[in-house]
């Protein structure tokens, strides 16, 4: 055995400075262990700082002697490599450690030990931890919102159907995929348009709803025995017509007056909120941005000067203001220039707002994509006598919009946390609810847990859409 | 030229579209205003606003001007979005950098911030922050000094007023400092080219900014000293502390918010900045016989940098529009100031609302001006 020399751990001693190492950095986290969870100061006879620094300069030493490049031992090699490369490293893990070993019990204590789940008033609440108890009890406002308790089947109802709508790409067979497409972009959103709007909101909004989707129905039926070279005309004439003639010359609304109908009853939107409004919100922007964000990185991208200026102008323009006072502008400014009698509900024009804005950011993100493209391939397109609509159906965006995924998703994302924003038009989605709840005068002093339940759903929410849209970037990558 | 009817078609359909909406829009705000009694009109601008604000950088009360209020909330936006930026970058890059690092747990640790605080709407935390974390603070008697000087209460953070005496010429020295290390600049760069030799510019500028204030104080009649904030009764259960400088909650709340979220977007830049820069550019420098230093100054950083810049400058845009969530616990920016307040007094909703989206689209146009314009500058020249 070679002479130990404690400045320099070497492979000769391996042994002595292993075992005095991994003492020494037990030892240290021991202490501190035992200083956290129990509260314990093993180290309370020394002077005060030092006392406080010294699990750092144990772990330190312990650290540097087992430090000890090509051991041959597979974990010790593994844990050097890994937290233990140099001094610096040393001490930013030792810090870390000791950063977790400590924030631990406050944490655990209050979400779990202390915290109270039981009951339904606020005495319950008396302990120092969570109250859990607040959240049980106005769960149902923190989902729907001021949404009528007897009512809110419909909004249950109408997510479950979608989700399920939306899940039908997993099930379908090969011979339906080529549909699938067709299926999300055109059909899939006007259900669920439908779902919210008959069905979440009822009443007059109902029948007057149900005239569009009649006239839509009833005119694709006829469409099919159109022949095809005045198919384009048609569809741009008669559904409307077919909806004025319902609208006007069939009187729904009598019936319902007269009790022969039985609606469901309106809910006003005033009354959405909660979770459900954050999702018909984030949905509703999310289909419509898509299509003008598209239409504008394409308009960007023409070249025709004065497309390209206006679309330059849009984008720049929403791009370069804030959310809120675009929302301010939808709720004060927006109804000046309507005529007098026109009235658009504050959500729908929220949601306008909203989808404007996003689609900005949108249009940046796809026109990254229509730029990335090679030229080869706009000129291929092209050299088949391809048209410019042609062209870029088939051509160009598919490989577009597949190079720019993570860039629209997170977009979506902005847009599913930029929801909250709409407290400025007076609409009260969870954290608005959060924010009445708090001041409710039988359940003050409990905003902590409140946001703290709010983030664990946003945090939830959000995770699960990056992970989901990394997924798709990894499915849908392409090597060129 | 050959003008076509199919490529003025298109065009002339878009344009009458976008004239017809404009059109349609500056017509019914006539009607509206006219049956309303509003009149169209910037004046009120000079009139007397008559509320006050709670915090301000210049002077204001009842007495000035809608302008003047104005100014104020504007002053506001900037002193938020600046400390915001500020620390959204220290924190930002230490974050990225640390992302790269090859220590398991700082990299995790570092992961965990990032993935945690990008994926919670900025509002809630600003609430959060704001509502729940520093209601929880002492009352002003009850706060313990931080240092000795600093006070974190639930009424605000008070920090230690400076009191120059001929800070112009404490201002001047930095300036010659500054004017001085630029001239050494470009002459050590004019030495290189010509002879070879490099002169330790950094070493100097950093001596520079140091001596040249130093002796502003020595010899320039410069002092400092500190006003601290001192605890005063005014009643007997209500206490508020005097002199210093007071930060409201709502200041504090607001930066923090802001940094934290907007240093998770920072800090993926810079780690996307450094981990765009190729091994082989590192490999090569070496291998020509630069030192680790050099390496680090000449080749990696100026090919990170120029991938870092343009998205944390998109950033540093969205972090100072962001600051206009500060309406919701009412941090007087302009937002608060003049899209609230004083609309709801002057009821001039066309003419607050376009004063006050002009005013961010100026600030974002001009900084993506200065951004493309950076980017030229940089950009590689191919040939």
């Amino acid at each position: 055995m070679s002479k130990v020399n404690f400045l320099k751990p070497d492979k000769a001693n391996l042994n002595t400075f292993l075992y005095l190492g991994t003492f020494l950095f037990f030892i240290s986290i021991f202490d501190v262990f035992l200083n956290s969870f129990l509260n314990i100061n093993l180290t309370g006879f020394l002077p005060n700082f030092l006392s406080f620094l010294l699990p750092l300069i144990l772990g330190f030493i312990g650290l540097y002697f087992i430090r000890i490049e090509y051991s041959g031992i597979k974990n010790l090699d593994l844990l050097n490599k890994h937290i233990n490369t140099n001094n610096f490293n040393a001490i930013l893990s030792l810090l870390i450690i000791f950063i977790i070993i400590k924030s631990l019990p406050p944490i655990l204590s209050w979400f779990v030990i202390d915290a109270s789940f039981a009951g339904d008033t606020k005495d319950v609440c008396m302990g120092s931890g969570a109250c859990w108890t607040y959240i049980k009890v106005w769960m149902r406002r923190f989902m729907y919102g001021m949404y009528p308790n007897a009512e809110q089947w419909r909004i249950n109802l109408s997510f479950i159907s979608l989700v399920l709508l939306g899940s039908v790409g997993y099930f379908a067979t090969d011979r339906f995929k080529k549909y699938l497409t067709l299926y999300y972009v055109v059909i899939y959103p006007l259900i669920a348009f439908l779902f919210i709007f008959f069905f979440i909101s009822g009443g007059p909004v109902f029948f007057d709803f149900s005239y569009g989707i009649i006239a839509a129905i009833l005119s694709i039926i006829i469409g099919f025995f159109i022949p095809n070279k005045f198919r384009f005309y048609y569809f741009l004439i008669v559904p409307i017509l077919l909806y004025i003639v319902l609208k006007y010359f069939i009187f729904f609304e009598e019936y319902i007056e007269l009790g022969k109908l039985d609606g469901l009853n309106w809910v006003e939107t005033g009354a959405w909120g909660g979770l459900s409004l954050t999702f018909i919100i984030s949905f509703f922007c999310l289909i419509f941005c898509f299509p003008i964000g598209m239409a504008f990185a394409l308009g960007r991208r023409s070249s025709f000067p004065l497309i390209r200026y206006i679309s330059v102008g849009f984008i720049e323009f929403w791009r370069g203001v804030p959310l809120i006072t675009v929302l301010f502008m939808s709720a004060v400014m927006f109804p000046m220039f309507l005529p007098e009698d026109f009235f658009i509900d504050k959500l729908v024009r929220a949601i306008i707002a909203i989808s404007l804005f996003e689609a900005a950011y949108v249009a940046e993100v796809i026109r990254g994509g229509l730029q990335a493209l090679p030229r080869g391939q706009y000129e291929a397109a092209k050299s088949l006598g391809m048209g410019y609509w042609k062209m870029h159906i088939f051509v160009i965006l598919p490989q577009a919009l597949k190079l720019v995924i993570p860039g629209i998703a997170n977009t979506f994302l902005a847009l599913v946390k930029d929801t909250p924003l709409i407290f400025v038009v007076g609409l009260l989605e969870i954290v608005g609810m959060l924010n009445l709840a708090k001041t409710n005068p039988e359940w003050l002093g409990f905003a902590m847990e409140g946001y703290v339940f709010a983030a664990i759903i946003f945090w939830i929410i959000c995770y699960a859409m990056s992970k989901y849209s990394y997924n798709l970037e990894q499915k849908y990558k392409t090597d060129r | 030229m050959n003008f076509r009817l199919k490529d003025i078609i298109p065009q002339l359909i878009t344009v009458i579209a976008v004239v017809l909406i404009f059109g349609f829009f500056t017509y019914n705000a006539q009607i509206n205003m006219e049956n309303r009694g509003i009149d169209f009109g910037y004046g009120f601008l000079s009139q007397e606003s008559s509320f006050d604000v709670q915090f301000s950088l210049i002077e204001y009360d009842g007495s000035h001007s809608y302008f003047r209020a104005y100014l104020v909330g504007l002053l506001n936006t900037i002193l938020v979005s600046v400390i915001g930026i500020i620390i959204a970058t220290i924190l930002g890059v230490i974050v990225g950098v640390a992302r790269l690092s090859p220590n398991y747990l700082i990299n995790k640790f570092a992961a965990f911030y990032v993935e945690f605080f990008r994926n919670i709407p900025l509002l809630l935390q600003i609430f959060f922050w704001y509502f729940a974390a520093l209601r929880a603070l002492p009352l002003p008697q009850d706060a313990e000094a931080i240092l000795g000087v600093f006070f974190l209460t639930i009424k605000g953070l008070y920090v230690p007023a400076f009191i120059w005496q001929n800070f112009n010429i404490f201002f001047y020295s930095i300036v010659a400092a500054v004017i001085a290390i630029i001239v050494i600049r470009i002459h050590a760069k004019k030495v290189q080219e010509s002879q070879g030799k490099q002169i330790p510019v950094f070493l100097i500028s950093i001596g520079l900014i140091f001596i040249l204030p130093l002796l502003s104080f020595l010899i320039g009649g410069v002092s400092l000293s500190f006003e601290v904030p001192i605890l005063k009764q005014l009643a007997t259960t209500s206490f508020i502390y005097e002199g210093g400088v007071s930060l409201p909650p709502e200041l504090i709340a607001l930066t923090l918010s802001l940094s934290l979220y907007t240093a998770t977007f920072i800090a993926e830049c810079v780690r996307a900045g450094i981990q765009g820069v190729g091994k082989g550019q590192k490999e090569a420098a070496a291998s020509i016989g630069l030192t680790p230093n050099q390496v680090l100054k000449l080749v990696i950083m100026p090919q990170a940098l120029r991938i870092i810049i343009p998205p944390t400058t998109n950033q540093y845009l969205n972090l100072t529009k962001n600051s206009s969530l500060a309406a919701a616990i009412a941090y007087p920016d302009l937002v608060l100031v003049f899209a609230g307040t004083a609309l709801m007094q002057t009821g001039k909703a066309i003419e607050i609302v376009s004063i006050t989206m002009f005013t961010y689209l100026t600030l974002s146009i001009s900084i993506s001006i200065l951004m493309n314009w950076y980017n030229k500058k940089i950009a590689i020249q191919e040939k």
